[in-house]
C-alpha cells in the first residue's frame, strides 16, 4: 500500500486530539453517522434471516481465501474467454505502470473514474497525472474531494466530513476551473448540489474514451464484474467509453454466480441502508451486444499487502470486508476523531485492522492504529460478514508492542505481572497505597496525565477487599484451600 | 450452593465496597461465599493492550485459584468476557506456538463455570427480586462488554426494576461506550474524554441521582469526569444498590471506607443522610478538584 | 506482468499453502457456456490440496477447508408470500418506495397507458430498441420514436426526451429490475442518457420473489443493470437525494393480463 498521501501522519492520538476538538468536523459526523446508524438497524431487522446470510457471506469469503490462488486462476481464464485482459500487480507502483501504460497506449489523456477504494489505495490519480494523463472522479462525494483538495475521511461517503454549506462553497469555487461552472444562484439544497454534479460531468461523461474502475465482486466461475452505485456514475463510466480498466484487490473473488444472493442482500442494507442500492452493473468481459458497453476490458487484479494479511490466520479475516462501511458509521471513535486521523484511505474500524495489515507497523501513524479503539464491539456486531474487529486489533497490538519503542511499558507490565502473580506482594501494595491515598496528586505525570488531564481519580480505600475479607468471613471459609496460594 | 467470588483487581483495591455488597447479597439469598485468596486479575488490561504472553501467568493462576468450585461469580461484565473470549484464544495461540495444551486446558476448565453477577442472579439462581430497597432515580449504562460481548440483555434492566424504591429512568443511547476501553482511556485520552462527555450529558439529561453500572472500570472513568464537574450524579455498582436493603441500607461512604470491620460498614449508620440528592452528592468519594 | 502473476499465485500460496487441507470442489463453470476454469472440479491443479498438513490449531477457521458447496446457506429463500398478487402489490409498494412512479395497466390498456406517461412528462422523442412491441407506441401520437438501430451515440441520446423499455424481470422484495440487454431493452445506454425511463414489466411471469430466486434465471454472459428506482446519492450528509447522473424519473408500468 503506498499510501504517499499519507506519509508524514502524526499518530492518531495526536491527530485525534485535533479534530476532536473541531466543533464544525464532529457536528458533520455525529449527525450523518447517527441518520445512517438508525436507517440501517430498520433495513436490516426487515430481514428475519440476517444472522443466516451473515453466515453465509463469512463462509464464502473464508473458503475464497483459502483457496485463493485457484479461484483467481479460474476468474482469469474466464474473463480471458470473454474478451477482457487479466493483468496482475504486486504493488502499487505496478498497478499504477499497468494503467498507466493501457491509457497511454488508447492515446488519450483523460480518463473518467467509478469511486473505487483500490485505485485510492495506490495513488492511481498522481500516478496517471505525472503521466500527464487528467482522471476525473465522478462520484459526489469523490468529486467533492478532488475540488476541494482534500482526503477523503469515510469508505462510503469520502467527504462525509463536509456538510451542504461547505459542498456549495467548494463547488462554486472550484467547478470553474474543472470544467463546466456551477451555477450562479446554487443553494446549499441536496437536489441542487447533485444537480450541479449532473451539469458538470455530463460533458465528461459524453466525451470520455477511457474509464477505471473498481469492483466490488468478481466471480471465479464466469468472469463477471459486479459494481453496486447509486447515482449512475458507475453505469455511465461502465458503459460508454471504449476502454474499461479495472483495478480490484484479489480479495474481491467469490466463488459462484450464486453466491451474490448473498452479498447482494447484505451490502445494500449495511452500506447505505437500502433494500437494494439503485443501481448495480454487471458485465462478463466484452460479451453482449455488438456496440453494448467497452470493447476493450483489462482487469488488473491487485496484491499490494494483500498476501500478507492472507498470511496471517487471525489477520485474514480482514480480507473478507465487503466495504460497506457499517462499522464507521457505528463507531463512536470514529465519529469523535473523523476519518482522516486514521491517515489512511481506509478508516475507522475497518481501516485500523487493514492498514497495518497492507502498510506494515513501522509509522508512527500505522503502529498506532491497532490502539484506535476501546474495543466495545459495536463494529463486528454490525459487520454483514463477522470480521471480528476487536480480536483482530489486539492482535495486532500484540505486533505492535512485540517492537522497539514499548520497552517502558513491557517493563512495567512485567512489574505488574510480578505483584498479580504473588498475591501478597499485590495485597501489601494495595496497603500502602490505601494508606497513602491522602498523598496522590490530583494531576499525574507521564502517561497518567492522559487520565487526570479530564478526569479526576478515584479515591483508594482505607482497605482492600481482601483485608476486609480476612477479618470478617475468612476464619470459616477458603483459608485452608487457597492457603498455598495467597504467598 | 458455595460460590466462589472473583472480586477483580480493581474492586479489590480500589472499590472494595462493591465486592462486598456482592458477598453480603449472595448471602442474603442464602448462597455460601468464599474468596480464594490466590486469585488477583484476569489479566484483561495486558491481553488488551497486546501483551498476551504476559497474561498467561494470570490465565494460570486463575484457573488454579478457582479449581473446585461450581459457580464462579464476578460483578465486572468486562472480566467474565475476557475470561469467556480470550482465555480460549490465549490457549489456542499457545498450542499454535506448540508450547503445549496446559493454557488451552486451563481457560477449558475456567470458561464454563464463570459468571457475571446477574447472569447468576437470574440464569442460576433464577431471582429478579432480590429483596432489595434503594429510594432514588437510577439510570444504567450498560457497558459494552456486558451488552454485546456476554449479551446480558435486559437482566440487570429486570433486576433493578425490581428494586424496592428506585425508581428507573432510561439513559438515552445506552448502547453506546463510554470511552473508557482500559488503556485506551490513557493511550487516546482525547478521543476517550470526548466519548466519556457525550455518556455523562446523557446521563445528567435523565436528572437521575445515581448513574448504575455493571463494570466499575467504567464508572471510575464516568465517575472522574462527574466529580471534575462537580456533577450532581452519583456513579454507583449495580451490586451496592442490590445489596441495599430497608434493614441495612446503602450509606455515603460506603464507597471509600472500605469498611475496616463487618460492623463499620453498617452498625451506627442510619440511611442515607438527608433528602436524596444530597445525600448522593460525591464529594467524599473522589479527590480532586 | 506474468512475473507478477507468478510472485502473487506465489505468495498466496505461501500464505495459505500449508493448511490448505483436503481437495475442494468449486462451483462448476459448465452450463455457462464459457467452458471450465482451471481446476474447477479437479485437485490436481490444486497446490498443497491433500498435503494432509493438519489444521494447526484452534485458531484456524474450521469453516475454512469446507467445499463450497457445503457453505451452510440457511438463509431464507423467499421472505414473503409467493402469491403472485401479493408479489405484484410487493413489487408495486417498494419500486415506489424508492421514489419511482409506479402505474398499472391491463395488457390492452398498455399503449394508452404509455401514450399518457409521454403526454404527462411534455415528451416530444422516446427512444427504443429495435425490437420494442410495435403496439407499445401504437397511441403516442406526436412523439417520434427514436430507434436504436446499433448506432445512437450518447450525445444524441442526450437530446432525447424519454426511453421506453422492457425487463428481464423484476425482484419483488428489493423493488428491482433487472435489465439485460434481452428483448425490449436494448443496449445498456439506451436506458442510462435520457433523463426520463418508463419500464413495462408483465406480470405475473416477469416478477420474481426474491434474490436467490433472480439469479438462476439470469444469464452472466449478459450485460446487466440492475435498476432499484431513480438515480440517487447519500453523499450529502448521509441523506438520499434522487436524481443525479442516471434518469431521474423512473417510471414503471406493471401489466397485468386482465
Amino acid at each position: 500500500m503506498s499510501g504517499d498521501t499519507f506519509l508524514g501522519m502524526p499518530s492518531f492520538p495526536a491527530a485525534a486530539a485535533e479534530s476532536t476538538r473541531n466543533r464544525r468536523l464532529r457536528a458533520n459526523l455525529s449527525h450523518a453517522t447517527r441518520t445512517i446508524r438508525e436507517k440501517r438497524a430498520r433495513a436490516v431487522a426487515e430481514l428475519t434471516d440476517w444472522a443466516e446470510l451473515r453466515a453465509a457471506g463469512k463462509a464464502i469469503k473464508d473458503h475464497t481465501l483459502r483457496h485463493l490462488d485457484r479461484y483467481l486462476l479460474q476468474l482469469e481464464a474466464a474473463v480471458t474467454a470473454a474478451g477482457g485482459t487479466v493483468h496482475w500487480a504486486v504493488d502499487a507502483a505496478e498497478a499504477n505502470r499497468i494503467v498507466a501504460d493501457l491509457v497511454l497506449a488508447t492515446g488519450e489523456r483523460e480518463v473518467i473514474k467509478v469511486k473505487s477504494m483500490a485505485t485510492q489505495e495506490i495513488g492511481l490519480n498522481e500516478a496517471l497525472a505525472a503521466e500527464g494523463i487528467a482522471a476525473y472522479e465522478t462520484d459526489l462525494a469523490e468529486l467533492i474531494v478532488q475540488l476541494g483538495d482534500d482526503r477523503p475521511s469515510h469508505i462510503l461517503v469520502p467527504a462525509i466530513h463536509r456538510n451542504r454549506e461547505e459542498i456549495r462553497e467548494i463547488f462554486a469555487e472550484r467547478m470553474a476551473a474543472w470544467g463546466r461552472p456551477a451555477p450562479e444562484d446554487l443553494t446549499d439544497s441536496p437536489a441542487q448540489l447533485a444537480e450541479a454534479a449532473r451539469l458538470h460531468l455530463r460533458e465528461k461523461f459524453l466525451r470520455a474514451k477511457v474509464a477505471v474502475s473498481g469492483a466490488n465482486f468478481m466471480i471465479a466461475e464466469t468472469g463477471t464484474l459486479v459494481v453496486v452505485e447509486s447515482e449512475g456514475n458507475g453505469r455511465m463510466c461502465l458503459t460508454l467509453p471504449e476502454t474499461l480498466i479495472s483495478v480490484v484487490g484479489i480479495e474481491k473473488v467469490v466463488p459462484s454466480w450464486r453466491d451474490l444472493e448473498v452479498f447482494l442482500q447484505t451490502l445494500p442494507r449495511s452500506s447505505t441502508a437500502e433494500r437494494m442500492n439503485p443501481y448495480t452493473s454487471l458485465w462478463t468481459g466484452t460479451l453482449g451486444p455488438e456496440g453494448d458497453g467497452p470493447s476493450a476490458f483489462h482487469l488488473v487484479l491487485l496484491d499490494n499487502g494483500r498476501t500478507t494479511a492472507l498470511a496471517d490466520q487471525v489477520g485474514r479475516q480482514a480480507l473478507r470486508c465487503i466495504r460497506c462501511s457499517a462499522c464507521l458509521n457505528v463507531c463512536p471513535v470514529y465519529e469523535r476523531a473523523g476519518g482522516h486521523a486514521y491517515g489512511s484511505v481506509y478508516p475507522g474500524p475497518i481501516g485500523a485492522i487493514l492498514t497495518p495489515q497492507l502498510r506494515g507497523t513501522t509509522s508512527e501513524i500505522d503502529a498506532s492504529l491497532p490502539f484506535a479503539s476501546s474495543l466495545c464491539g459495536a463494529c463486528y456486531e454490525v459487520c454483514p460478514v463477522a470480521i471480528d474487529i476487536p480480536e483482530v486489533l489486539v492482535h495486532l497490538r500484540e505486533q505492535v508492542a512485540g517492537q522497539g519503542g514499548h520497552r517502558l511499558e513491557r517493563a512495567a507490565v512485567k512489574a505488574a505481572g510480578f505483584a498479580l502473580d504473588h498475591p501478597g506482594v499485590l495485597a501489601a501494595g494495595e496497603r500502602v497505597a490505601g494508606r497513602a491515598r491522602g498523598l496522590l496528586p490530583d494531576r499525574l505525570p507521564g502517561p497518567g496525565r492522559g487520565w487526570t488531564d479530564s478526569r479526576d481519580l478515584p479515591d483508594l480505600p482505607g482497605q482492600p477487599f481482601r483485608d476486609w475479607w480476612k477479618k470478617n468471613r475468612s476464619r470459616s471459609r477458603s483459608r485452608s484451600r487457597s492457603r498455598k496460594d495467597s504467598r | 450452593m458455595r460460590v466462589a467470588l472473583f472480586a477483580t483487581c480493581v474492586n479489590d483495591a480500589v472499590y472494595p465496597s462493591t465486592a462486598i455488597a456482592t458477598v453480603r447479597l449472595l448471602e442474603r439469598l442464602g448462597v455460601e461465599v468464599d474468596f480464594p485468596a490466590g486469585q488477583t486479575c484476569c489479566g484483561q488490561p495486558q491481553f488488551n493492550t497486546g501483551y498476551r504472553r504476559e497474561t498467561e501467568p494470570m490465565v494460570r493462576r486463575m484457573a488454579r485459584a478457582f479449581a473446585g468450585y461450581e459457580y464462579v461469580v464476578t460483578p465486572s461484565g468486562s472480566c467474565v468476557a475476557m475470561v469467556r473470549d480470550n482465555y480460549p484464544r490465549i490457549g489456542a495461540k499457545a498450542q499454535a506456538e506448540r508450547r503445549g495444551s496446559e493454557l488451552a486446558e486451563a481457560a477449558d476448565a475456567l470458561v464454563p463455570r464463570m459468571y457475571e453477577l446477574t447472569e447468576f442472579l437470574i440464569d442460576v439462581l433464577g431471582v429478579e427480586d432480590v429483596g432489595a430497597y434503594f429510594p432514588h432515580t437510577v439510570t444504567y449504562h450498560p457497558s459494552c462488554h456486558g451488552l454485546r460481548l456476554l449479551g446480558l440483555g435486559d437482566r440487570p434492566l429486570r433486576l433493578l426494576r425490581a428494586v424496592k424504591g428506585l425508581e428507573l429512568v432510561e439513559l438515552p443511547r445506552a448502547d453506546e461506550c463510554c470511552g473508557f476501553g482500559g488503556t485506551f482511556a490513557l493511550k487516546n485520552p482525547a478521543v476517550s474524554t470526548a466519548m466519556g462527555d457525550d455518556k455523562v450529558r446523557h446521563a445528567l439529561r435523565t436528572g437521575a441521582e445515581v448513574l448504575c453500572g455493571g463494570d466499575n472500570s467504567c464508572l471510575m472513568h464516568l465517575g472522574g469526569l462527574l466529580h471534575r464537574r462537580s456533577a450532581p450524579l452519583r456513579p454507583l455498582h449495580l451490586a451496592e444498590i442490590l445489596a441495599a436493603t430497608e434493614e441495612r441500607p446503602w450509606t455515603e461512604g460506603a464507597r471509600t471506607e472500605g469498611a475496616r470491620t463487618e460492623g463499620a460498614l453498617s452498625v451506627g449508620r442510619g440511611p442515607a443522610k438527608g433528602a436524596a440528592p444530597d445525600g448522593l452528592r460525591n464529594e467524599q468519594s473522589w479527590s480532586g478538584t | 506482468m506474468s512475473t507478477g502473476r507468478e510472485t502473487v499465485l506465489a505468495r498466496i500460496r505461501a500464505a495459505i499453502g500449508a493448511e490448505q487441507g483436503p481437495p475442494v470442489t468449486g462451483p462448476s463453470a459448465t452450463g455457462l457456456g464459457l467452458g471450465p476454469g482451471p481446476g474447477t472440479g479437479s485437485s490436481a491443479s490444486d497446490p498443497g490440496a491433500g498435503a494432509g498438513s493438519p489444521q494447526a490449531d484452534g485458531v484456524t477457521d474450521r469453516l475454512a477447508g469446507r467445499r463450497h458447496e457445503d457453505i451452510p446457506r440457511d438463509y431464507l429463500p423467499v421472505h414473503r408470500d409467493e402469491d403472485p398478487a401479493a408479489l405484484l402489490d410487493l413489487l408495486h409498494e417498494n419500486l415506489a418506495d424508492y421514489r419511482a412512479l409506479v402505474h398499472r395497466s391491463t395488457a390492452a390498456d398498455l399503449p394508452a397507458t404509455v401514450a399518457r406517461l409521454l403526454a404527462a412528462h411534455g415528451s416530444r422523442t422516446v427512444a427504443v430498441p429495435a425490437d420494442l412491441p410495435p403496439d407499445w407506441l401504437s397511441a403516442a401520437a406526436g412523439v417520434a420514436a427514436v430507434v436504436d438501430d446499433g448506432t445512437l451515440t450518447a450525445v444524441r441520446l442526450d437530446a432525447v426526451d424519454s426511453v421506453l423499455t422492457g425487463c428481464a424481470l423484476a425482484v419483488a422484495e428489493t423493488g428491482t429490475l433487472v435489465l439485460d440487454a434481452g428483448p425490449a431493452q436494448g443496449r445498456r445506454l439506451l436506458t442510462l442518457v435520457p433523463d426520463h425511463h418508463i419500464c413495462v414489466v408483465r406480470a405475473p411471469g416477469q416478477i420474481v420473489a426474491s434474490l436467490p430466486r433472480a439469479l438462476p434465471r439470469l444469464d452472466p454472459t449478459r450485460p446487466q443493470t440492475w435498476i432499484s428506482g431513480p438515480s440517487a446519492t447519500s453523499d450529502i450528509e448521509l441523506d438520499r437525494v434522487e436524481g443525479v447522473h442516471g434518469p431521474r424519473t423512473l417510471e414503471v408500468v406493471l401489466v397485468t393480463e386482465s
